[in-house]
């Protein structure tokens, strides 16, 4: 097939399921935590329990006037959006949804996926030192400090799973952790790596991810009660609708690098290879799913925490335990 | 200049320690956290703020003023919106001063109703603190709870007086009398509704119930533990020092309540604890506030049994006159003491009232608290103090 022609309808495939599964968290996270909250939620949006709010909130956002700042350095603050909402996207170009249902099979995709969901701080710094608002600079610094902290955890804990899967590919990943483990009465057995040996990085992974996603209770770059808006305080329109639709295509993309290489991806134990490509985004979809939820569920729980509070958890906790992380798993590869 | 002599100077600028300037943040009068319209002028150096200075005086309504062309009668409705969430706790000191001025006593009946409407304004004022404060922290879901629950005592407040914030409904002499239909020959006195008693115990059992869902909600978090504990530390003598009262003030170990000091209203005859503790934080204030409203409960659990029958109003003249004297009286308020001060010259109006706000006093401890804490805390402390900035401006 032309590379054109190919490249652009996995562009649009991929642009139609990651925006139709950030709607759907949004709808979720606005449903879910209503009920949380005592609350009934959206409503009367699309006829029967609201299930048309997401698209006419983004409606409503597109009709807004798009404002910048007077002093605002509009070239920057322009693109800020643009950068975050690339990074999140460009997530979903390795991710293996099938053996063979992924747009691009790469050998370095452990590493890709680290170098490119980190490029997000630097549309939100981008967006918080244009915006000439102080309470958007405090936020943007908070973000850059938050993400320097928390990026080390995370990569480390990947470094758990590269060792144990010894290789980089997302297919690899995913494929080592159908590896037959163990035979009970001629049944072959494979687990996911949460489950064999990796749960200690899948917690550090699961912290990280949200301080990296700036959610509560690490939610300190926008904490509204007391930064208004951290870094989107002066966002409005369609630059806003890029940012809040990053922020939740990203909770969506966090999950489903956790679902590739904690909960074994697209497969499921039992299930017969051959229909791996059929029922594997379901499947995927489902681990997402799942994971999405619990981190909307914190959210309706706990309160944020303080900035130097967050770097201590970090800094003392989380690092020393990712390190001591690899050498466990790395002694358990050598002796086993 | 030569390329030697600039050297050396670059040398000289890197040899001296670099300095930043102080930020000046601006944090209100539109902000999420300052409870309406207060405007903190913070100078911060990174996340540290060096010094603070609360402006106020963005709601002032000038009440005081507004108080001299009123008649005693009018007033009532107006020191009502003062501190709006808790309306009729604001009612009682004015009432109480007027009547000390005019000599007469209300009847008992009436000062039994006036207690059980105070402790019910101060379990809601209380419960609106339960569900913002989490809220300032970053917690949203025990808003929602909390406020459903509030709804309840709102209920009952409404069935009593017809008003759900500003009830209006003491008078000089008692409580509010019924003018059946209109006409003024069908004179009755509006008593309490029929099975207020029934509902209200069961509104106490919900409230014991709320009490307990936020113990497992909020009192045990422990990231509202991190964000709270031994954060905003007021030590008594400071407390005192800058007139904190109310809850507040017993936060930091004084357990001073003019509940048990005054005895303006029948406190003596029910059991209750004054809550104090000693920690002085952020925490301890909000756990004061917490058990208040379980002391509450149980005042009103009593005043419920004794409250006797009888007249709701004694014989006062159509039109008030008050005699020449002056009075300052004060009350417990949810959040603190609250006080009139009013100066009568013998006419319908008086001639100076001085309205001796809690909030306004509370908030006087801002910038001594407020130095040297991160901007999170800022929040945290601001909401700890429960003010309303009706209260504070007046």
């Amino acid at each position: 097939m032309n590379f054109w022609l190919e490249l652009a309808i996995k562009t649009v495939l991929m642009l139609v399921v990651v925006l139709t599964a950030s709607l759907v968290t949004i709808y979720t996270e606005l449903k879910a935590g209503s009920h949380m909250q005592a609350r009934i939620g959206p409503y009367y949006a699309g006829g029967r329990w609201g299930w048309a709010q997401p698209l006419a909130d983004g409606a409503k956002f597109l009709q807004k006037e798009d404002l910048a700042p007077a002093k605002a350095d509009r070239t920057v603050y322009g693109y800020a959006p643009w950068v975050v909402m690339m990074s999140t996207l460009a997530i979903f170009a390795v991710i293996p949804m099938g053996p063979d249902l992924v747009a691009t099979k790469l050998d370095l995709g452990a590493y890709f996926l680290l170098a490119i969901s980190s490029l997000s701080v630097l549309g939100i710094l981008m967006a918080g030192w244009s915006s000439a608002n102080k309470y958007s600079l405090i936020g943007g610094l908070r973000a850059a400090a938050q993400l320097i902290a928390y990026e080390l955890p995370l990569v480390l804990a990947v470094v758990a799973v590269v060792v144990q899967a010894g290789t980089m590919s997302l297919n690899g990943i995913v494929e080592a952790q159908q590896a037959t483990l163990f035979t009970v009465g001629g049944v072959e057995i494979a687990l996911p790596f949460l489950l064999t040996g990796q749960i200690i990085g899948f917690g550090i992974f699961m912290i990280a991810a949200v301080a990296e996603l700036s959610r509560i209770p690490f939610d300190m770059p926008i904490a509204e009660s007391e930064l208004t808006m951290g870094y989107l305080t002066e966002y409005s329109g369609i630059r806003f609708t890029m940012f809040f639709l990053g922020e939740y295509a990203s909770m969506v993309g966090l999950s489903a690098i956790a679902t590739t290489l904690y909960l074994g991806g697209y497969a499921v134990p039992f299930l017969p290879e051959s229909m791996e490509n059929f029922a594997g985004p379901g499947i995927f979809f489902t681990k997402v799913a799942v994971l999405v939820f619990i981190i909307i569920w914190i959210r309706f729980t706990w309160p944020r925490l303080r900035e130097d509070q967050l770097q201590w958890m970090a800094w003392r906790w989380l690092i020393p335990l990712a390190l001591f992380n690899i050498a466990l798993v790395s002694v358990f590869k050598v002796v086993f | 200049m030569t390329s030697r002599e600039m050297m050396h100077r670059s040398e000289v600028a890197v040899s001296v320690e670099l300095e930043t300037p102080d930020m000046t943040l601006n944090i209100g009068p539109q902000h999420p956290s300052t409870h309406g319209v207060l405007r903190l002028v913070a100078k911060v150096d990174g996340e540290r703020i060096t010094e603070v200075e609360p402006v106020i005086g963005y709601m002032h309504r000038g009440y005081e003023k507004l108080s001299e062309v009123r008649t005693y009668a009018q007033i009532t409705t107006l020191v009502n919106r003062i501190d709006w969430v808790s309306g009729f706790a604001n009612e009682v000191p004015f009432i109480l001063g007027v009547e000390k001025l005019m000599d007469i006593e209300a009847p008992e009946r009436a000062q039994w109703i006036r207690l059980i409407l105070s402790e019910l304004f101060r379990i809601s004022s209380h419960l609106v603190f339960m569900s913002s404060y989490p809220l300032e922290l970053g917690a949203t879901t025990p808003l929602m709870h909390v406020l459903r629950e509030r709804e309840y005592i709102l209920e009952l407040i409404e069935g009593v007086t017809g008003g759900r914030f500003h009830p209006n409904f003491n008078r000089v002499g008692g409580v509010k009398p019924n003018y059946g239909g209109g006409s003024q020959t069908k004179k009755q006195s509006m008593d309490l509704p029929a099975g207020f008693f029934k509902s209200t115990l069961e509104a106490m059992d919900r409230m014991d119930q709320i009490c307990d869902d936020i113990d497992t909600l909020v009192t045990g978090n422990e990231l509202i533990k991190a964000r709270t504990v031994d954060v905003g530390i007021i030590p008594g003598d400071k407390a005192i020092e800058y007139g904190l009262s109310g809850p507040n003030l017993r936060a930091s170990g004084v357990a001073y309540d003019l509940r048990k000091v005054e005895n303006y209203l029948p406190y003596d005859q029910v059991e209750f604890d004054v809550i104090s503790r000693t920690g002085g934080d952020c925490y301890d204030r909000y756990l004061v506030r917490l058990d208040e409203i379980r002391e509450s409960v149980k005042i009103l659990r009593q005043a419920i049994d004794i409250i006797p029958a009888g007249p709701l109003q004694v014989k006062v003249p159509r039109i008030l006159k008050v005699p020449v004297g002056q009075v300052y009286s004060r009350a417990e308020n949810p959040k603190g003491e609250f006080g009139y001060y009013i100066v009568s010259e013998g006419g319908k109006m008086p001639y100076r009232l001085k309205i001796r706000s809690t909030s306004f006093s509370n908030l006087t401890i801002l910038p001594w608290v407020l130095k040297d804490q991160l901007i999170p805390d800022l929040v945290a402390i601001m909401g700890s103090l429960d003010f309303v900035l009706g209260d504070v401006d007046r």
